[in-house]
């Protein structure tokens, strides 16, 4: 009851759902709908959990006071106030699109922003051409941004004119690069990744990965 | 209110910029109201685009009777065939299952009963595991193998730079997965193979992160052009003031 009914559910849910992918059928589909749609319902609840675990944790650091008492305060402040500005007006979510183009995108787009400064200084730790991989490294990545950058276009334009190179060569060279030896290494990974991912999908379906179910019972 | 919402994102931006100095209390204000603000905005988004349409809907129709049309979103296979509308029936309320089923998440605060949860997290997996499996049979396997492999069923009709693109894939593929190969130690043959296959990982990397900074350098283009005009702005607010 506490262990194998879970792991029965497990692989019934498992064996019916990658069976029914090699069905065409309309009823295969509608297991399929109706399985995507469960998924979606469970998932709400899912996320009520960690959402009151956040707000759990954050309730008491603010009650417990300390430093941190009153960035937890902001964090708190910032959730209900979204949540509120949502239900103050909830038709034309005026408040709710407010917060969301003038508070988080600005923050979104500037936190990701910021690891530019932070990836420069790794590449600088990094890129240092002492062995044949990281000067691969290096140059793959250099010839990836300079395919990339607009300026090179003008520059290369303007010595293919002057030393009668052929035109465009950056950018051909950069997808010659991601297109061959990029992707080789990628297929790889993904063929790696594959296999893996079904080993790890059987395993589960199985039984025998039973580590997400916990221990007790 | 559009000056309000200009000076909001301008403040809200140095803020994470003063992290470049070093981290203060400005750039952890704005941290943690980013986190509670996109916090906030998930749990709006799981209620309205959740909870509502694919629980209360019909949970409400079923108690009342009422007959409503729904919309399956096909994420996974067709996407041409994105929407399919039907009319619901009775048995819609078989919501109740998956509701019940989710429920059993707050079992864990009843010690007693804690050993319920797991019940959503088998229908979650097993059904997630299932989805997943011919999927990633289909997209990671076969379609890598048919992508390096498909060239040479028309050679004849490749340039020799297409036949030595072709070629120059199967040997980077082949070498990159013997690199991962570890069944057999790397010896002799199968070392030199891997060796080949590190220069093709390290060129891939290489490739990804150059992507990576042009994309994030892209991003902080944006917010400077975004501070430039916030700057102008208050130029023009100071002139208009003092002449």
């Amino acid at each position: 009851m506490r262990q194998r009914i879970p792991l029965i559910i497990c692989f019934i849910c498992g064996l019916t759902m990658a069976v029914q992918f090699f069905i065409p059928h309309q009823y295969s589909q509608a297991v399929y709908s109706e399985a995507v749609n469960w998924l979606r319902v469970i998932g709400v609840f899912g996320f009520v959990i960690g959402f009151g675990t956040l707000i759990n944790i954050h309730v008491r650091r603010v009650m417990r006071g300390g430093a941190n008492a009153p960035y937890s305060l902001v964090l708190l402040l910032g959730l209900f106030g979204t949540i509120i500005a949502w239900l103050i007006d909830r038709e034309k979510e005026r408040f709710f699109d407010w917060i969301f183009y003038n508070v988080q995108m600005p923050l979104d787009s500037t936190i990701f922003s910021l690891l530019a400064f932070f990836i420069v200084s790794a590449a600088y730790r990094a890129f240092r051409a002492r062995t044949l991989e990281a000067t691969l490294l290096l140059v793959a990545a250099v010839l990836v941004m300079i395919g990339n950058i607009p300026i090179t276009d003008v520059v290369w334009g303007w010595l293919a004119e002057k030393l009668g190179l052929k035109e465009g060569l950056p950018g051909e060279v950069k997808d010659w690069i991601l297109a061959v030896p990029n992707m080789a290494s990628r297929r790889a990974i993904y063929l790696g990744v594959g296999l893996g991912g079904v080993a790890q999908s059987l395993k589960i379906i199985l039984g025998i990965e039973r580590a997400h179910f916990g221990g007790g019972g | 209110m559009e000056a309000i919402s200009m000076w909001v994102a301008a403040i809200l931006t140095l803020c994470i910029y003063s992290f470049l100095y070093k981290d203060n209390p400005f750039y952890k204000f704005a941290e943690h109201l980013f986190v509670g603000v996109a916090m906030g905005y998930s749990a709006v988004l799981t209620f309205r685009d959740g909870f509502i349409p694919y629980v209360w809907k019909y949970l409400k129709a079923g108690i009342v009777g009422e007959r409503i049309s729904y919309a399956v979103v096909d994420l996974w296979r067709d996407t041409a065939e994105v929407f399919v509308l039907r009319q619901t029936e009775p048995e819609r309320l078989l919501v109740i299952l998956p509701t019940i089923i989710g429920l059993c998440f707050f079992a864990r605060f009843i010690p007693r009963i804690s050993w319920l949860v797991r019940y959503p997290i088998a229908f979650t997996l097993g059904l997630g595991t299932g989805i997943a499996l011919p999927l990633g049979l289909q997209m990671n396997i076969y379609q890598q193998m048919y992508g390096t492999l498909s060239p040479f069923g028309m050679i004849s009709k490749l340039s020799p730079f297409q036949i030595f693109n072709a070629v120059l894939m199967l040997v980077g593929v082949v070498c990159t997965l013997t690199y991962f190969f570890f069944s057999a130690e790397h010896r002799g043959g199968i070392r030199w193979v891997s060796r080949i296959g590190v220069i093709f990982l390290m060129i891939g990397f290489g490739s990804a992160f150059g992507n990576t900074v042009m994309g994030r350098v892209s991003l902080l283009i944006g917010r400077m052009f975004f501070l430039r005009d916030w700057v102008n702005e208050v130029i023009r607010e100071v002139s208009a003031i003092f002449g």
